[in-house]
């Protein structure tokens, strides 16, 4: 009976384990709606159906979460995420638009070479800043934030750049392998990012630069170094994450790309169990964090409700995830639990909302 | 010729100003800078309505702004506040709509902003979750709200929010909105409590050292929701001026303004990790990007891009300020 209940309470007390709840209602939810929302089918060799589109859909947040955890790990945070999508896609699809040829794939690929490139000095500025003088995260980032914005817009002259390619238009909707290629590319860099971190020391570096940077600096880490190289693979996986936005619509819309993904990056971040105070990160868990983000805010338009109510969703589920987190919320519920009324009853009734 | 170090501080003291006060001077110093090169280069500038104007666009902002402060002087953030300035907007424009008696609308409006901070504040203390985190929250909350209420904007046809949108104040042969002297007094009210009341001091204790100021006595609990509070009440008068300003609720309007007004903060003076800062210095923030705009405004060739690039230009100018003359960044 003890053991039996000790387990449940390794289950229950796993990082993951209220994410995954919460995933799991959103998708019984939606199977409750609509029953055919599960079905995966096979057309002319490509997978279709809502779980897939959903997949596909978090590829763009995938890839900035991931980046963002890096980030976060070394106990930083990076507010410029969507401005550095909006600038590689503008790029990309400036490059593209000028080119007599827009199908041809050398022309495709040197724009995409083109984009990754404006990225990486971006993301240099802002570990510079960082790494370098030594201002704070959320403020270096918030410089690159603002005027990201207004750089993709000068890029693009204030205009909507529409290209005609279909080589580039695969980056947001083709298919490799039977997978929606966006699905390929967000597994590749997961896999790449993952065996980096977590078959190398790499990982632990970075852990030990967010739990100490002067610490492990004096244990001959150069932590100035890690720092830097968090933000420029932040804004890699940035720019990754912007050629498919703007892959999707075939255009760059200087304002509109990747807005607000910083915000989803870091609550996915946060959800997926990884402290913002840094040391600690859960490639896995951020994963399944965008995937909640991506799943609520598709169930929000499967549902016909309207899309910018997802916000408030998005809030209660939040505010939800991260109280169940929070070491002091736990700790007043477990001092509590001797009281036979159940105090977490608002919660519960909260989640309920999500579905409803 | 022998002088007690004491009075060699205190002669060099005229020109060598307290590096605390560096970041607030130099704003004074590039915000006359701009608003001379605007006199020298555009004859229609040097019209004292352009200072007016700058104040009458943006008494929203200012007060929002003023709110930031109190947050960010504790170390904290909100980015909730555009949100909140919508949402405000929104439930008034609705209320209003629905034939309420416009005190009535007042009064629920001015409650609404005030009551999200405290909870926000209460989760941020009681639960010691990042105001980051628990502020995006109460951002997506209060912006989906807005759609809540209405996915379109809902005009304001009542008629003591239409006197208060079109009375103008005239001082000599310009003339300044009611908006202009409501956001200037909690402009001031902000200024005194930061700097003669208890609150004041314990918000720049928490922002100096939050230990220390737990170790001292100071109720920190207290004072941290107090500042989300400030927060959240700023933003709803900074909501009901924008709704005198536009006379209309929109759920899309003040998007982005937490940047706006955490860039003015920041521009200010004031130090993102809390413990030293102005209300003035805040002013003179809100007023170097009001500038900023009415330049670009009246050039007329530039564009609106152009707006944030030089932002983020100034954030940087300062940030990096702030760090060369050395005043704590960590």
């Amino acid at each position: 009976m003890s053991t039996a209940r000790a387990r449940l309470t390794g289950v229950t007390g796993h990082r993951l384990f209220w994410p995954l709840v919460v995933l799991v209602l959103l998708l019984v939810a939606n199977v409750i709606y609509r029953p055919s929302f599960l079905s995966v089918e096979l057309k002319d060799g490509h997978l279709y159906g809502s779980l897939v589109d959903i997949v596909r859909l978090s590829a763009p947040l995938i890839l900035v979460a991931l980046g963002m955890s890096l980030v976060i790990a070394t106990g930083g945070i990076d507010l410029s995420v969507g401005a550095v999508a909006a600038v590689s896609g503008a790029v990309a699809c400036l490059y593209i638009s000028k080119q007599p040829d827009q199908n041809s794939l050398a022309v495709v690929l040197t724009a995409v070479a083109l984009g990754f490139g404006v990225a990486l000095l971006l993301g240099a500025w802002n570990g510079i800043l960082v790494a370098g003088i030594g201002i704070q995260p959320i403020i270096a980032t918030l410089i690159l934030m603002v005027a990201g914005r207004g750089l993709a817009q000068l890029i693009a002259e204030g205009q909507i750049i529409t290209i005609n390619s279909d080589p580039y238009k695969v980056i947001g909707v083709g298919h490799l392998l039977t997978l929606p290629f966006a699905i390929v590319i967000a597994l590749a860099v997961t896999l790449l990012v993952a065996v980096l971190t977590r078959r190398t020391a790499l990982g632990m570096i970075i852990e030990s630069v967010g739990g100490n940077a002067e610490a492990s600096r004096l244990a001959g880490i150069r932590s100035r170094r890690i720092t830097f190289l968090v933000y420029v693979v932040s804004a890699a996986c940035a720019a990754i994450a912007g050629f498919m936005m703007t892959a999707n619509v075939s255009s760059a819309d200087g304002n509109a790309v990747g807005l607000w993904v910083e915000l989803d990056a870091i609550l996915a971040v946060v959800i997926g169990g990884t402290a913002l105070a840094g040391g600690r990160f859960y490639l896995g868990g951020s994963v399944i964090g965008a995937l909640l983000i991506q799943t609520l805010t598709t169930s929000v338009y499967a549902m016909n409700i309207d899309p910018q109510t997802s916000l408030l969703f998005k809030a209660v589920v939040v505010i939800v995830v991260c109280l169940i987190q929070a070491p002091a919320f736990r700790a007043r519920f477990r001092r509590r639990r001797s009281v036979p009324v159940t105090p977490v009853e608002p919660v519960g009734t909260e989640k309920e909302q999500v579905p409803a | 010729m022998t002088t007690t170090p004491l009075a060699a501080r205190a002669g060099r003291a005229w020109w060598r100003v307290p590096p605390r006060h560096v970041p607030v001077l130099a704003t004074l110093a590039l915000l006359l800078v701009m608003y001379s090169i605007g006199v020298s280069q555009y004859r229609a500038f040097s019209n004292i309505q352009v200072v007016f104007n700058v104040f009458i666009d943006n008494g929203f902002l200012l007060v929002v702004a003023v709110g930031m402060t109190f947050v960010i002087l504790t170390g904290g953030i909100d980015l909730s506040v555009g949100s909140v300035v919508a949402m405000t907007a929104m439930v008034s424009a609705s209320l209003l709509g629905d034939g309420l008696h416009p005190a009535l609308v007042l009064l629920i409006a001015l409650l609404l902003g005030p009551a999200l901070g405290f909870a926000m504040g209460c989760v941020i203390h009681f639960f010691d979750i990042q105001p980051f985190i628990v502020t995006l929250a109460g951002m997506f909350f209060a912006r989906g709200m807005c759609t809540w209420i209405s996915t379109t904007s809902i005009p304001i046809t009542d008629g003591f929010w239409t006197t208060a949108a079109q009375h103008r104040i005239h001082l000599g042969e310009n003339f300044v909105s009611i908006s202009v002297l409501i956001a200037l007094a909690v402009l001031a009210i902000g200024a005194a409590v930061l700097a003669y009341t208890r609150l004041g001091r314990n918000v720049y204790a928490i922002g100096g050292n939050q230990q220390s100021a737990l170790l001292m006595g100071l109720p920190v609990g207290r004072t941290k929701i107090a500042v989300y509070t400030i927060s959240g009440l700023c933003s709803a008068i900074g909501g009901i001026l924008l709704s005198f300003y536009t006379l209309s609720g929109a759920p899309l309007i003040a998007v982005g303004m937490e940047l706006d007004v955490i860039a003015a903060v920041v521009i200010g003076g004031t130090l993102l990790t809390g413990g030293s800062g102005y209300v003035f210095g805040t002013l003179l923030g809100v007023l170097v990007l009001s500038i900023i705009q009415t330049l670009i405004t009246f050039d007329g060739t530039l564009n609106s891009w152009w707006t944030k690039i030089v932002i983020g230009g100034l954030l940087f100018v300062f940030i990096l300020l702030q760090r060369l003359v050395g005043i704590r960044t960590k």
